[in-house]
Formats: structure tokens, C-alpha cells, sequence
């Protein structure tokens, strides 16, 4: 057994981000560990997916061909998963928090009878025992963990977007690439994707927007929500919410940022009469700057704020904006 | 059709315990529940039951709650029959404390398999303590069920199960056979609140009461597959700048003049 597993995705004909950020904190674990570093790629080899993430740090690539992964049936994908951990028995298997692999990567832990790390910011190898150490947000941010995996066979860890940076693309790297043709059987697919419903959404993206400007609960209601919007215009930025103000049915869950919503990662945060609940702050830590306008200065959203007016929103928001306009247009 | 359903539910540390509040102790690696802050029934928890009950009123049936844990609060736990429940089964062990993601979602599948015949397990899709949401997705592997997670609408027929799957820009259409395990998101609305006549029939019912050693688990399964090395508080690194003025109007523009000064905007 030996090895470290990447559980790859693709998305629009690419290895996505997140896998390519998986390979560089596989790659870290395999030379920690003196092992390689495999990729699962589901779906066949179609574009040069093989050698874009050898290139990115994989050893040994297994492409998975089968008639059932043409869909994105989740159980499809995780019985394909299943079929390269059981060929390749690596020590360590990867995938990320994203939609689907948040949940793929616990089911298959439990399929293999082993432990599984979720939402993992740091992982590392123990030098004594050369098994891995996972650090993990629990208590919705408000305490970090450290686990690691007593058991024998594979370690899974589910790994939180955006913490490892993806290598720089090597194309000298050179790497084995396997074929595999699981045949996998019909009724591996138990609950079926029928259809998916895109909401209508204008402007930039929350995930990727460079300024994002959120509210929340001390709005009151849903009409402040315009000012909201009219300054992360200013910005060519997006709007955002707390949970609060999604549960309270003010803005569509589409806009909520925090553990349980999206996870954000702008050059320049701005929060408007939102207390900083860990569980918000677990959907924003990675922004480079936080700016916090509340009321209450004891608020949990100053021991995150890089800078912050303490005072009522609804006088300190129009001046900002306007401010913020002046400057800009100058 | 009439459903039959159970929803597994978690007693946990109230979320909205202030941050000054919030204590480990290093040497067991828990939480101390802050004094004076009762625990309460996982949000999520409490949505799964909304879905239930909501499947109940439309369709007929019956919802039992199924919890595992150690120091019960019965006020708290008893909210989910306040809500409407019908029946309450209470897995009361200290063990259950020790016990990581796998045993936790083998004793309570054993728990399922030993209650009845249920059409639907409803869970929440995490809680708010560990915030794993493994526990569902175990409990549908050990008894090879099918999962969908994230709902955000559950609908029963005749012919099996329809889920809206939240997704960060819309929502997945999924169909399955019966009986099938769902987690449920707060995007399926808020729990309704107990009616004074719900709270006065919470009263008269008495929970199950059980012990991990009445579910007859194969001892070598529970072994732990993970282990906490370490739980701590982070230290936040940075230091505010509080940004002040004559008024708040005038703090507003010195906020603005001092992100331009510092290059951010």
C-alpha cells in the first residue's frame, strides 16, 4: 500500500482547479512519505487531461473509461473512484470539498472501512509514525483540529479549495499513464441526476469577484440591500449576505457567503452590520482584507477586520460610497 | 401514500455561543459547554424535521427521531415531538462521546435497522459542532442505501423520492428508489415553531431509551479510524484599525480616504 491518490475532476473539457491544487499538496505528502503520486481521471483521456496533470505533479495517471461515466451521476463517479482505489491501494487518497466530492470522498471511506478527514486547511506528515496530520475548522470556525488516522489502509482527506497553490505546469515532467475499463454495472447508479437548474445570475460571479460587499441581519430587511449592491457596483464587485439575511428570506441563498453558503476569497472584503458569526468568517478568511462597518464594537467581525468604523450603518454608508465614488472617478 | 419516516437528530453546543464564551479543555480535547447556555438540537437537524413533518401533513405516515448522545437535555430534545414528531428514540451513552464519524453511523444504522421499517432517513447535512456531515453518508453506505444530500425539497410518490440538491447557483433534480437516506439544507425554509397544543403532547410521550451495548455491535468495527491530536482556539493575527471622525458620516469618509492612502482601493 502505498502512494498518494488524487480523486481528479473535470469540468468543461479541464482538470479543475481544485484537483490541480490537490496534485501540489499530494506532491508535498509523496515526498514527505518517499512515495508517488497518482491521479483518477473519470471520463477517458480526451484533450491532453493525462499530461496536463502530470505536468501539474502526477506520477502515474489512471484514466477510467466506462459507458456509465458519460453522465455526472455522483454514484457512477464514486463506484469509478472505488474501482482506482482498489487497483492502485494507495496510503493517502485526496479529493476536494467541492459539490460532489464532498460527499464521494466520506462514502468511500466508508466503503474501504476507513477514516476520512472533511474540510482539511493543512495537511501534513507525522516524521514518527509517517502518517498523516489533517488540520480542520470544527465548531463552525471557532476552533481548529488536529486528527490523524490510527487504522491501517488509506487515509482519505476531503481538502478545503483555494488553501494548497497549484504547480507551476512542468511539461518536461513525464509520467506513466493507465488505462482502466472498470465495466461497471447499471445498478451502481441508485439515486439519479435528472436535471439541474442553473439560477439566472448577473454580473460577476461571488467566488470570483476581487471586491465583494456583504450585509446582514443589522440591515433590518431587504430594501438596504440596494445600497449594498450600488457600492460593490462602484467596485465592479459582487453583492453578499450572512445566512441571517438569506434565512430571514431578505436576498436568494444564491448570495449567502459562509461555511454553510460560498466560500469567497476577494482582494477586499467589505461586511455592513454583520457580527462575524465563525461560521460566516469560515466562508471569507482566505480575503486579503477585511473592512467591517458595525454598530457594536465587541462584534466578532473586528478580530478579522483589517479595518473598521464602529457606528450606525445608515450613517456611515453613504458617506463611505460616496467617498468611495469621489475617488474613484478622480 | 403514507410515509414512514426517520430523522436522526444531534444535541449539540449552542452555535451562537459568543466567541468569549466558547472553552476546550486541552486535556480532553472537548468543548466545555458554556454555564448558563443550554444546548440545542442542531439547526440542520431541525430542518430535516421540517421536512418530515411537511411529508406528514401532505401525505400522512408517521416521523420518528432517532438521537445518539450523552447529558440529554430533555426540554431541548423533546422540540422535534413539540414540532409534530411522533415517536422519539434516545441512544444514552457515554460512549457515544468516544465514538468518531464510522462508529457513530454504525451504531445508528444498527439503531435504524432495529426500530422498524422506515420509507426515509432524513438527517441534517452537518452539525454544527464537528461540521463532518459524514454521519448520514455512513449510515446510507452501511445500509446500502441510496443518499442524496443538500436537499432542499423532498417530495414522496408512489413510484420513489424527488430532492432538490442546492448548488451554490441553482439546484440538482434527483430521483430514487424508496427507501433512500436524504441530508436536508436550510434552504428547505425555517422549522416551524412548537404549538402550545405540539409542546403539551411532547409531554405525555416518553422517548425510548437505549444503550450502545442494547444495539448488539460487533465490537472489532468500532475501532477508531481517526483521532483528535489537538484542538485549539486560532489566534487571530491581525489588529483592527479603527477608523474614527467627528460623526459617523465623517468616519465613513475617513474609512474610504485611508483604504485610497493604504493602496486597497
Amino acid at each position: 500500500m502505498a502512494g498518494v491518490l488524487v480523486l481528479a475532476e473535470v469540468e468543461d473539457g479541464r482538470v479543475q482547479s481544485s484537483s490541480l491544487e490537490l496534485l501540489a499538496a499530494a506532491r508535498k505528502l509523496a515526498d514527505a512519505l518517499g512515495e508517488e503520486v497518482g491521479a483518477a481521471l473519470l471520463g477517458g483521456d480526451g484533450g491532453g487531461l493525462a499530461d496536463s496533470a502530470i505536468a501539474h505533479g502526477a506520477d502515474r495517471v489512471y484514466v477510467v473509461d466506462d459507458p456509465l461515466l458519460a453522465g455526472t451521476q455522483i454514484d457512477a463517479h464514486l463506484a469509478a473512484y472505488q474501482h482506482v482505489a482498489d487497483e492502485a491501494s494507495p496510503s493517502v487518497v485526496l479529493i476536494g470539498r467541492t459539490q460532489n466530492g464532498r460527499d464521494i470522498g466520506p462514502r468511500l471511506a466508508f466503503r474501504l472501512g476507513v477514516g476520512v478527514a472533511q474540510d482539511c486547511v493543512n495537511l501534513d506528515v507525522d516524521a514518527d509514525t509517517g502518517r498523516v496530520v489533517a488540520t480542520r475548522p470544527v465548531y463552525g470556525g471557532n476552533a481548529l483540529a488536529k486528527v490523524t488516522f490510527p487504522g491501517d489502509g488509506p487515509q482519505v482527506a476531503v481538502v478545503r479549495g483555494k488553501v494548497f497553490e497549484p504547480l507551476e505546469a512542468d511539461s518536461s515532467r513525464s509520467g506513466e499513464v493507465v488505462n482502466l475499463q472498470p465495466g461497471l454495472d447499471g445498478s451502481v447508479v441508485k439515486a439519479r441526476l435528472v436535471d439541474t437548474v442553473q439560477s439566472e445570475s448577473e454580473g460577476v460571479r461571488l467566488e470570483d469577484a476581487t471586491v465583494v460587499v456583504s450585509g446582514g441581519r443589522g440591515l433590518g430587511g431587504p430594501e438596504p440591500f440596494e445600497q449594498i449592491e450600488e457600492l460593490a457596483k462602484l467596485f465592479g464587485g459582487a453583492m453578499g449576505a450572512s445566512r441571517a439575511a438569506c434565512d430571514a428570506g431578505w436576498l436568494d441563498h444564491s448570495y449567502q457567503v459562509g461555511l454553510t453558503g460560498k466560500t469567497i476569497t476577494p482582494d477586499l472584503y467589505i461586511t455592513v452590520a454583520i457580527s462575524g458569526a465563525s461560521q460566516h468568517l469560515a466562508g471569507c478568511s482566505g480575503s486579503k482584507f477585511i473592512v467591517a462597518i458595525n454598530r457594536d464594537a465587541e462584534a466578532n467581525i473586528f478580530k478579522e477586520a483589517s479595518f473598521g468604523v464602529v457606528g450606525d450603518w445608515k450613517n456611515v454608508l453613504p458617506a463611505f460610497t460616496e467617498t468611495v465614488r469621489e475617488l474613484l472617478e478622480s | 401514500m403514507a410515509v414512514n419516516i426517520l430523522v436522526c437528530v444531534k444535541q449539540v453546543v449552542d452555535p451562537e455561543t459568543p466567541a468569549s464564551a466558547f472553552r476546550i479543555d486541552s486535556a480532553t480535547k472537548k468543548v466545555v459547554p458554556a454555564a448558563g447556555i443550554p444546548p440545542v438540537v442542531n439547526g440542520f437537524c431541525e430542518n430535516a424535521v421540517e421536512a418530515a413533518l411537511q411529508i406528514k401533513d401532505a401525505q400522512g405516515g408517521s416521523v420518528t427521531v432517532l438521537s445518539m448522545g450523552s447529558g440529554f437535555v430533555m426540554d431541548v430534545m423533546k422540540k422535534p415531538l413539540s414540532m409534530g414528531a411522533d415517536e422519539m428514540i434516545l441512544i444514552d451513552d457515554e460512549a457515544a462521546l468516544d465514538l468518531d464519524a464510522f462508529g457513530t453511523a454504525y451504531a445508528l444504522s444498527e439503531a435504524i435497522r432495529d426500530a422498524g421499517e422506515f420509507d426515509l432517513i432524513l438527517c441534517g447535512r452537518q452539525a454544527s459542532d464537528w461540521d463532518n456531515a459524514h454521519v448520514p453518508l455512513g449510515i446510507a453506505e452501511l445500509l446500502g442505501l441510496p443518499c442524496i444530500t443538500l436537499a432542499q425539497k423532498v417530495e414522496v410518490a408512489e413510484n420513489g423520492l424527488l430532492v432538490h440538491r442546492a448548488l451554490s447557483d441553482g439546484y440538482e433534480v434527483f430521483e430514487s428508489p424508496l427507501p433512500a437516506v436524504v441530508t436536508v439544507s436550510n434552504e428547505l425554509g425555517e422549522p416551524r415553531y412548537p404549538t402550545l397544543r405540539g409542546i403539551m403532547a411532547a409531554s405525555r410521550k416518553r422517548p425510548v431509551t437505549k444503550t450502545i451495548g442494547d444495539l448488539g455491535l460487533d465490537e472489532s468495527r468500532l475501532g477508531a479510524r481517526l483521532q483528535t491530536l489537538d484542538l485549539y482556539i486560532p489566534v487571530s493575527e491581525s489588529e483592527v484599525e479603527i477608523i474614527e471622525g467627528e460623526d459617523e458620516a465623517e468616519a465613513g469618509r475617513n474609512l474610504a480616504l485611508r483604504l485610497r492612502e493604504e493602496k486597497i482601493i
